[in-house]
């Protein structure tokens, strides 16, 4: 990421440049814990090979890209993002629209994912950004619907029938055995690459104005802070992975629809995973991934929650809203004021 | 294609109405607490599936057990309310969104394991009008119903006692508690009654047409786009948002195919909120 143009020069300066921030970042025992962690979990499936264990950790893996992604939005910027869905799904039909009537490279198409995703993000940025609280996060929504109802009708991208792909694009890849295991190294890669950005933007001087435009928007222009910029910014770094993501994700599935791809369902489970975890907090989002999806596959295979799974989902996610809302990583840093370094 | 679209406009009219009772049901709760009721879709479904179960089960005409689901609403407002929303009416913005979606949650859940997501019918059939131009009975009652209830809404708010509560509290909580005014007891009220009308709106929709567990997320999500077109907060202003939106809808799909239609919807719901987001009505109560 440090290649990257210095995406916070619209929000202001940096304090640091990027790679002092790097060497402070390395110096923090929590995020190293956080990242050793994640590599620990990664490996685990590829050390013992059990495929079963490498698909969980995939959807772990997937739920704290997406949920990092968000935190920055929602978590640093205070601004409640319901169509976060939207840059995956737009993502994932780029990169298969690429891959499918091109014949691009996974590479291209994650690349081209991406790009558009951020440009979305842009271009919405401009748009809907002037709004705050409910307002935006109702025109989130509606945004998503737009572009769930619109991509149906869209012919180039299939419409209601999506895009499918051919067994044989794994081919060039070491046929499908191979795929899915790179496809599952380049996702937690880009995890740990989310979690690493996310903590690089908190202590950097771009996350501090995101964070003051969270507790009072107009104290932080006063301040200096340029608003609509930083927003805007924030916006974007939380769109790229997630469309990067989603053309990984719909390429291992070889396949992508309208509906999947832009789930309302999806975009709340990424916000309860964040709520969960702690917004705001940069392990936060991890813990979540990891406790929101192991308790789905807990539900799931359970006899006596199997039918109910949903509702025994919502009355978690009301208690944690009435009487956890900091989420676990927030409540341990209130808590525990000595942990707060290993806790970031 | 003149009778075509007459048909389509009155049948507009007459579905509008009430999609605008739902959208009532939302906005009321908005403007009263500034809480945007994710649960909304959820409690409209459970007014479909309550219709059903007592046609079904005793044989009870829906527009007898309209009153009956009705009372079974606000109750179940009010409930929600104490548990869910009582608590966290102070905090950010997020809190009561996830609130009331984790209450969407349970009901939905309960609802699937129970009915799981096939589609069910009220199987209940009116006739309909011929001349002058065709329209279904099930759709001119619920028409009838949808403005009768608007209008006592109204009357409700602005000459009985605990209707004048209430829009104190949404005026200002803290000026209405020093006048004596029990504001939670006012805002219990007003969450039920929104939810009474999304309760309604089930039974309405469940005379109309066939329906899953699933289905009051489109409901909830057309009371979206009216709230913001008639301004968030403005109960008058959802029931004429409901019966523009019906018309665009019924008209819309006399000129393009089907699919197209929610497309459009959903740009003009983005488009208001970013260009007026008080409202085509300005946003005065």
């Amino acid at each position: 990421m440090k290649d990257q143009p210095n995406t916070t020069s619209a929000g202001g300066a940096l304090a640091l440049p990027v790679p002092a921030l790097i060497a402070n970042a390395w110096r923090n025992p929590g995020l190293l814990l956080t990242l050793g962690l994640m590599v620990v979990v990664g490996l685990w499936p590829v050390v013992t090979r059990q495929e079963a264990l490498r698909e969980t950790i995939f959807t772990i893996m997937l739920s704290v890209a997406l949920a990092s992604s968000l935190n920055i939005m929602l978590g640093y910027t205070g601004y409640i993002n319901f169509g976060n869905v939207v840059f995956f799904g737009l993502g994932g039909y780029v990169g298969m629209y690429l891959l499918g009537t091109y014949g691009a490279s996974l590479w291209v198409a994650m690349l081209a994912g991406g790009v558009a995703s951020g440009l979305l993000a842009l271009l919405l940025g401009k748009a809907i950004l002037r709004l705050r609280g409910s307002y935006f996060a109702l025109a989130t929504l509606g945004v998503s619907e737009v572009m769930r109802t619109f991509i149906g009708n869209f012919s180039p991208f299939g419409g209601p029938t999506g895009i499918s792909l051919n067994f044989r694009v794994f081919a060039a890849y070491g046929g499908a055995k191979q795929a899915l295991w790179l496809t599952y190294y380049v996702l937690v890669g880009l995890a740990l690459l989310v979690v690493g950005v996310s903590y690089l933007i908190k202590i950097s001087k771009f996350g501090l104005g995101l964070m003051a435009n969270r507790e009072d928007e107009d104290a932080a222009e006063v301040m200096g802070v340029i608003t609509p910029n930083a927003k805007t910014w924030a916006y974007i770094a939380s769109a790229i992975v997630p469309g990067m993501v989603g053309a990984l994700v719909f390429f291992r599935k070889t396949v992508i629809e309208p509906d999947p791809a832009f789930d309302l369902q999806s975009s709340i489970e990424t916000l309860v995973t964040v709520m969960l975890g702690g917004r705001g907090t940069v392990l936060g989002p991890v813990l979540g991934a990891a406790g929101y999806q192991g308790l789905r596959g807990f539900l799931m295979t359970n006899p006596f929650f199997q039918n109910i799974q949903l509702s025994v989902a919502g009355v978690l996610l009301l208690l944690i809203v009435l009487f956890i809302p900091l989420g676990a990583v927030g409540w341990l840093r209130a808590r525990f004021l000595r942990l707060r370094r290993l806790l970031p | 294609m003149g009778n075509a679209l007459i048909v389509a406009l009155i049948d507009g009219l007459l579905i509008g109405s009430v999609y605008g009772i739902a959208a009532m049901g939302l906005t009321l709760i908005w403007g009263v607490m500034s809480v945007i009721n994710l649960a909304h879709g959820a409690i409209i479904a459970l007014g479909m599936f309550g219709t059903y179960l007592l046609f079904s089960s005793l044989g009870l005409n829906p527009y007898v057990a309209l009153p009956l689901v009705a009372g079974v609403g606000l109750v179940a407002g009010m409930l929600i309310y104490w548990t869910a929303i009582h608590r966290i009416l102070n905090g950010p913005t997020l809190s009561a969104l996830l609130a009331t979606f984790a209450i969407n949650m349970i009901i939905i859940g309960l609802g699937t394991a129970q009915f799981s997501t096939s589609m069910y019918n009220v199987n209940f059939n009116l006739g309909s009008v011929e001349q002058p131009v065709l329209m279904q009975w099930s759709r001119i009652i619920a028409a009838l119903v949808a403005i009768t209830l608007a209008v006592g809404l109204q009357f409700f708010l602005h000459r009985t006692r605990p209707g004048k509560y209430i829009r104190a509290v949404s005026n200002n909580r803290d000026a209405a508690d020093l006048m004596g005014i029990p504001s939670s007891r006012v805002l219990a009220l007003s969450f039920g009654l929104g939810t009474m009308l999304a309760a309604v709106a089930g039974v309405l929709i469940a005379t109309i047409t066939p329906f899953t567990i699933l289905g009051g997320t489109t409901y909830q999500l057309k009371s979206f786009v009216i709230g913001v077109m008639g301004g968030l907060g403005n109960p008058i202003g959802a029931l004429v948002g409901g019966l523009i939106l019906g018309v665009l809808e019924s008209t819309f799909s006399v000129f393009m195919p089907n699919t197209w239609v929610p497309v459009l919807e959903f740009m003009l719901f983005v488009l208001i909120l970013v260009v007026r987001p008080s409202g085509l009505f300005g946003g005065e109560r």
